[in-house]
């Protein structure tokens, strides 16, 4: 069991149908689950920026069996120490992972709004992150999700689902 | 299971271990990390090789220069990314003249980091490419191109691998055109100074007057002529090989100024006051009886013994015409390349001709023959009449060949013309097939 878990009610555009969305891509079974925790004792001051790793180790407390997987989403800009910024962070292999919306907005590089461009976005760093917490790593293939992307336009280059390599990894 | 790249992270802040390692992880590296030098090093003993290192500038005890050194005392070529603060810039711009790879700082911004690993990664691929490269030099440099089985050019071979290591001089003795140069060529491609010239000379065709010069080089104004400073060979074989061929031609007044080189390995260059060092092994070689030379006073006996310290006699053609169909194919593929031409088949007829002949002038001779062959051929298997006509009328004539070489040229013959089988070819022979195998296994002829 995979839970969706959208971080003090935060919920994208498109929302509503997210989970299903994400149960055409991910092979496993997925599940709403509504969590609630004070993001600002992760915030740091000096970067403005809230700490993702952290945000991670707290979203497992919220865990409701163990061998089930969560992926919290938020819209606060994450970082990890050594890095500016992720859009994601998961655990390899692991039964967690946060992703965020926010440099997933067009409005972020001061392009106008795209409600269905974010969902899009949204659909993939989810199905990207859950892929690492599936035990795969970055995939050499462009259109493949496990695709590493470290600008939101890679994002839009690459699709939602896995490639077959990655899908025999998942089913091996 | 994937060839996973391999990186090592340095990193005194364990959330910054923590976080490139997940990052790594998930790129599809095997990580390690360390919280210190004395870690690193640790670890790069038990697990590495590593193909990246990523290496924090500030660390308490050993800094990030200092281990950069260190690993670099391990592993030349280690790919180093610096981590730096931006405050440590000009440090980090210290490492990168010491030779680490590239130097990002903290926080960095994923792209960055992705370009940064996958450069260096890149570099590493070079320089291992660069390695295998120069490995396979020296590989093609040991495919030998002497070519044949006999069992007398096989103990050529076996002495050529016994002496090449080491650095001892020595003379290579033949016929003219047996491949005296490519048994010194061969030498120098298996010795540890293979990666150094092998340069040649002739001392036979070089006029008296020249062959000084081109020997130990001349200064500027040395001579009438000598416009420019000029290195001899002597001085251009340094690290390497010297090959003087035709040695014993060597003029009595050089042979002196040779003798005093090979004792000392210093010279002056003609006209000049500058000594020079040169660090060469000499393999020299000859047609001639350098003992007779002795004896008769045109060679000098201490050269002799300072230059005879180890002997490979490169047997002529005519002793191992096993070999000549090896030969024929080889230069018939050499030539149909180098024509263009479509590769020929050597006629049953064609080759009897060739093993009939007695070569006197050796492989030299052979490979001219074929090559006249390809040029004057038809698009049809190489035949008696592409062959040079010396070559076919003599052939006719009773060769010099050994009693057992007769024999086996013989029994390959006629088995070639019986298509190869052993009942027809014993009865041609008049042996029974007991006889005539014992004789193929004897002289190692394989049944086609």
């Amino acid at each position: 069991m995979i839970y969706v878990a959208f971080l003090n009610g935060y919920m994208p555009p498109g929302g509503d149908g997210l989970t299903p969305r994400l149960a055409e891509s991910v092979p496993s079974q997925l599940e709403h689950l509504p969590v609630n925790f004070d993001l600002s004792a992760y915030y740091s001051p000096e970067r403005g920026q809230y700490n993702a790793t952290l945000i991670l180790a707290h979203l497992l407390r919220h865990l409701p069996e163990a061998n089930a997987k969560i992926v919290g989403l938020t819209n606060v800009d994450l970082f990890i120490p050594v890095l500016t910024f992720v859009f994601g962070q998961a655990q390899l292999n692991g039964p967690g992972a946060v992703v965020s919306t926010y440099r997933l907005r067009n409005e972020y590089y001061g392009l106008p709004s795209s409600p269905a461009l974010l969902y899009d976005r949204t659909v993939k760093e989810i199905v990207h992150e859950l892929g690492h917490t599936l035990g795969l790593v970055h995939c050499r293939d462009f259109s493949c999700v496990m695709h590493a992307s470290t600008y939101v336009e890679e994002v839009d280059l690459k699709e939602a689902r896995f490639c077959s390599d990655c899908s025999a990894e998942l089913s091996g | 299971m994937k060839n996973k790249k391999k990186i090592l992270i340095v990193d005194d802040e364990m959330s910054v271990r923590r976080s490139l390692e997940e990052w790594f992880l998930e790129d599809g590296f095997q990580v390690e990390t360390a919280e210190d030098g004395e870690t690193a090093l640790r670890v790069m003993h038990s697990a590495g090789p590593f193909d990246v290192f990523i290496i924090d500038i500030r660390m308490p005890g050993m800094d990030g220069i200092t281990l950069q050194k260190r690993v670099h005392e391990v592993d030349k070529d280690a790919a180093i990314i610096i981590l730096t603060a931006f405050a440590s810039v000009d440090t980090a711009v210290e490492a990168l003249k010491m030779g680490a790879f590239d130097y990002i700082t903290k926080p960095v911004d994923p792209d960055d980091l992705s370009n940064a690993v996958r450069n260096a990664l890149r570099q590493r691929e070079l320089s291992e490419e660069n390695i295998r490269l120069r490995d396979k030099v020296t590989e093609l440099g040991l495919s030998s191109p002497i070519i044949g089985e006999s069992s007398k050019l096989r103990q050529v071979m076996e002495m050529i691998d016994a002496v090449a290591e080491t650095d001892a001089t020595v003379v290579i003795r033949g016929e003219s055109g047996t491949g005296k140069e490519l048994v010194a060529r061969a030498i120098h491609a298996r010795s540890p100074r293979r990666f150094f010239p092998i340069v040649a000379m002739n001392c036979g065709s070089i006029p008296d007057t020249l062959l000084e010069s081109e020997l130990f080089g001349h200064e500027k104004g040395a001579f009438t002529g000598a416009q420019y400073r000029r290195k001899g060979k002597l001085e251009l074989a340094n690290g390497g090989t010297l090959f003087l061929d035709e040695i014993g031609d060597i003029p009595a007044q050089m042979q002196i100024d040779l003798l005093r080189v090979l004792e000392t390995k210093r010279f002056t260059r003609l006209g000049g006051n500058q000594e020079i060092t040169s660090d060469f092994r000499l393999v020299c070689a000859t047609n001639q009886d350098l003992e007779s030379l002795v004896k008769d006073g045109s060679f000098r006996e201490d050269l002799y013994y300072r230059v005879n310290v180890f002997t490979i006699d490169v047997p002529p053609l005519r002793e191992r015409p096993e070999d000549i169909p090896l030969l024929a194919r080889f230069f018939v593929d050499k030539y149909a390349r180098a024509m263009a031409k479509p590769v020929k088949e050597i006629a049953a007829e064609a080759e009897a001709v060739l093993l009939d002949y007695d070569w006197p002038g050796n492989v030299r001779e052979l490979e001219n023959a074929i090559e006249r062959a390809l040029v004057i051929g038809k698009d049809r298997d190489l035949q008696p009449a592409d062959l040079p006509l010396r070559v076919e009328r003599d052939a006719k004539r009773p060769s010099a060949l050994a009693l057992a070489a007769v024999e086996e040229t013989h029994i390959r013959r006629v088995l070639r013309e019986r298509g190869g089988n052993v009942t027809h070819a014993a009865r041609a022979l008049g042996v029974d097939r007991g006889t005539l195998y014992n004789k193929m296994k004897r002289y190692g002829i394989e049944r086609e």
